[in-house]
């Protein structure tokens, strides 16, 4: 935090998620990370509880575990990483826009171009009876 | 005890690399004992290889492309003798050298030459255009640097022992596997290159944080000059890029070393996803490396025409639209592969597209020149050669993007000539642009002119005699990396080539005499005022060399073109006559860490290639422990008291008020 921002109306500069950068000494940011350990220690033990249930019907447990992979980037990202939207947080957020943006591009594009070459790839039996 | 090393690993037999390694080996030793017995080894030792200033780092990563410019050009001249020669016959060199040779060529080039070479620049050049006193973290630079150094050390130590891969420079699995690779070879390839992909993740992360966080007073994103922003662009795609390629080769290792099976025929392994991975950082790297280019000749045009970036707003977005459209095309280097036309075709098109932002900056470049005062110094030569030649590297690159001509042209000559029609027509004349513009600002001295327009000639005249036959050879049917062939009509072509290879020989020669010539006339090309070009932008503000402290005051920028609008301003206030105050400046410490653990890591490396098991334990404790003991230091900075400031600045300011003071009074 710059001199200037520490002098302005707390009440109105600060973004949601930089509370605990400002005062409130050391106890209230232990407690920021106990609740994103909490909170990730939920909805990790909550994979696990789906992915090995049958309380549910069984084709949507795929889509919950997405589901629940993204809550638990979003608690890692907030509690630990300290992304927020503050003014001096700009570069983090488009550093990690760019970041999703490449990790869906590259991994996106591998497996579209990965399905479709298995997809255009002659069956495995009749490969065989050429090389014959 | 040591591995699969013994002493058949030394190619005896072999006449080329022996007498190579020999001569190369007393070299060195006869430059080691030159600089002992004249007792240079503590200014060496103190001064340049624990130093952690960006100039002197930027220095050292010029000249370790230097060097490796020479490693891969003989490798490239070897070939071209050899294709000259070989029809009918076997030629001089036989198939498992010739595979290493070329393999060797296409690493050494493009990760030992064109890689520090661009790097090199920018850690020269970029904290000093924002105005900054060193980039972000100066020891972790050195490292970067040293970490460099290792992966091309370990590519030559493979001339003498053991054997280079002879894959290819992208090592396709399953030929690179090992069933069919049995030997050193591709492990020598891969550890070069995971150690030196390190070192460029690091540089990469240094320079972003550089440009985004550390800029002078007034220095918005928006003033800041070209070179900047294109290295910015660049080190963002090293970022993204460099873990892909760290990643794909790591999986090629557990298939090699521990029986994985990712990239196998059997066993449910796809070599496929190799093509696919690696060129998913292999396309975002062939912009790493040409958008500094960029940047350089965006300076070196608008300087040497006397007039403002033509379009300055349109080329920031030029360059940030390359930086992402970079990682939508990597599938056209793999058209054939096999998959179906949707595919193909969504490729091609972003493939063409990604030449729209490019034929932006030609554009821009013509304007800027258009109605300017063109000097056509040897900067300047590079950048107009680099447009004529790199309009035609991308028109066949246009062509290539189209998937059914692709499927004609794919891996024949053809596509060899368009590559290095814009990897040396685009980011080595870049790089030959920079280094003669920028070379007055690292030592004080310009470049012979005449020798430098003599090797631009050679070079250029070399380029196309030596590629443009490529393309020719490539419509006849001509594929890629062959060792000999039996087609008259190939035969003149190829001879022809090698006649530009050594054209370009001679442009190298030359070379080397400007750098010696230069340093022994240093008196006259003296630049005492520290703007030799009459620059603008803020590296041409301060003194030839730089100070350690690059700036005495941080300078502060009101507008674009930072220090032309100061020079404007001095001329129009009659001199600036106010001394400005001093005060002390807080400079980094030298470290040894980046050379104790690229030492260490060059150990481990070799190690890890020769099955050394107890070695590989002991260079990674050494650059752990060398890692802890620099996290453990007491004391990592240094003070310059301001006395000392002003008296260096003093010198400077006095040089380059008789500068304005001439210029003004004329």
């Amino acid at each position: 935090m710059t001199k200037g921002h520490q002098q302005v109306d707390h009440n109105i500069d600060i973004a949601p998620g930089d509370e605990h950068l400002e005062g409130g000494g050391i106890s209230q940011r232990v407690l920021g990370y106990l609740i994103g350990l909490g909170l990730a220690i939920l909805l990790t033990a909550t994979s696990f509880f789906i992915a090995g249930t049958d309380l549910f019907w069984q084709p949507s447990i795929p889509v919950a575990l997405v589901v629940l992979a993204i809550a638990q980037m979003g608690v890692h990202l907030v509690f630990f990483l300290h992304i927020t939207a503050g003014a001096d947080n700009t570069n983090n957020i488009l550093a990690l826009a760019f970041g999703v943006l490449i990790v869906m591009l590259v991994i996106g594009g591998s497996l579209w171009i990965m399905a479709n070459l298995n997809h255009n790839m002659m069956p495995m039996d009749q490969l065989m009876q050429i090389q014959r | 005890m040591l591995g699969k090393l013994n002493w058949s690993a030394i190619p005896i037999d072999q006449p080329i690399p022996m007498i190579t390694s020999a001569v190369v080996a007393l070299a060195i030793l006869g430059i080691l004992a030159w600089v002992v017995v004249k007792g240079h080894m503590p200014y060496l030792w103190e001064e340049w290889i624990t130093s952690v200033d960006h100039k002197r780092i930027g220095v050292m990563y010029i000249l370790l492309a230097a060097v490796m410019l020479l490693r891969g050009f003989a490798d490239a001249i070897m070939m071209r003798g050899q294709q000259a020669v070989a029809f009918h016959s076997q030629g001089y060199l036989p198939p498992e050298h010739f595979n290493q040779i070329f393999s060797a060529h296409g690493t050494i080039m493009i990760f030992f030459v064109a890689m520090p070479f661009v790097i090199g620049l920018m850690n020269l050049v970029v904290p000093l255009q924002l105005g900054v006193r060193d980039v972000a973290f100066p020891t972790l630079n050195s490292v970067g640097f040293w970490l460099t150094a290792t992966g091309a050390l370990l590519v030559n130590i493979s001339l003498v022992i053991g054997e280079f891969a002879r894959t290819g420079w992208l090592p396709y699995p399953p030929l690179s596997e090992l069933t069919y690779s049995p030997g050193v070879g591709v492990d020598y390839y891969l550890w070069s290159l995971e150690i030196s992909g390190v070192g460029t993740l690091v540089a990469g992360i240094n320079l972003v944080t550089t440009v985004l966080k550390l800029r002078t007073r007034g220095m918005t994103l928006l003033r800041m000059p070209m070179f900047c922003w294109t290295t910015l662009a660049s080190n963002l795609l090293i970022v993204a890029a460099f873990p892909i390629l760290t990643a794909t080769l790591a999986m090629l290792i557990l298939d090699r070393y521990f029986g994985f099976h990712f990239f196998t025929n059997e066993a449910g392994g796809n070599m496929m996803m190799f093509m696919n991975l690696i060129w998913a950082w292999g396309h975002p790297e062939v912009y790493i490396l040409i958008l500094p280019a960029f940047g350089v000749f965006s300076e070196v045009v608008s300087t040497f025409s006397g007039k403002p970036l033509f379009g300055y707003r349109s080329m920031v977005l030029a360059t940030m639209a390359i930086c992402v459209i970079s990682f939508m095309v990597w599938l056209h280097h793999f058209f054939t592969m096999g998959a179906g036309p949707d595919v193909n075709a969504i490729f091609g098109i972003a493939s063409m597209i990604i030449a729209v932002p490019t034929g932006v900056k030609i554009y821009n470049w013509l304007f800027t020149m258009y109605g300017g005062r063109v000097r056509f110094a040897t900067p300047m030569l590079w950048s107009i050669g680099f447009m004529v030649t790199f309009i035609i590297g991308g028109l066949t690159g246009v062509l290539v993007a189209v998937p059914p001509a692709d499927f004609l042209l794919h891996n024949s000559l053809f596509l060899v000539a368009h590559f290095h029609n814009v990897i040396i027509g685009g980011v080595l004349f870049g790089a030959f642009a920079g280094y003669t513009y920028w070379f007055p600002k690292a030592f004080g001295f310009r470049l012979h002119e005449g020798f430098g327009k003599a090797a631009f000639w050679f070079w250029l005249i070399g380029f196309y005699v030596a590629f443009m036959p490529l393309y020719a050879v490539g419509m006849l049917g001509m594929t890629r990396r062959m060792q000999h062939y039996d087609v008259p009509e190939w035969r003149p072509w190829l001879m022809l080539a090698a006649f530009g290879a050594v054209l370009i020989l001679i442009g190298i020669v030359f070379q080397i005499l400007q750098l010696v010539v230069s340093i022994r006339h240093r008196d006259e090309l003296c630049d005492r005022t520290g703007d030799p070009w009459h620059g603008r932008s803020l590296e041409w503000a301060t003194a030839s060399p730089p100070p350690v402290f690059n700036f005495a005051i941080p300078p502060d920028v009101r507008g674009e073109g930072a220090y032309w609008a100061m020079k404007t301003h001095a001329q129009r206030q009659d001199l600036e006559k106010h001394e400005p105050e001093y005060e002390d400046i807080e400079m980094p410490r030298n470290s040894p860490t980046g050379f104790v653990c690229a030492f260490f890591a060059t150990v481990m490396g070799f190690a890890l290639i020769w099955h050394i098991w107890w070695m590989v334990a002991a260079g990674l404790v050494g650059a752990f422990a060398t890692f802890v003991a620099f996290a453990w230091r007491d004391h990592d900075e240094y003070v310059i008291p301001a006395a000392e400031v002003a008296r260096i600045d003093r010198a400077n300011l006095a040089e380059r008020r008789a500068l304005l003071g001439a210029a003004g009074s004329s």
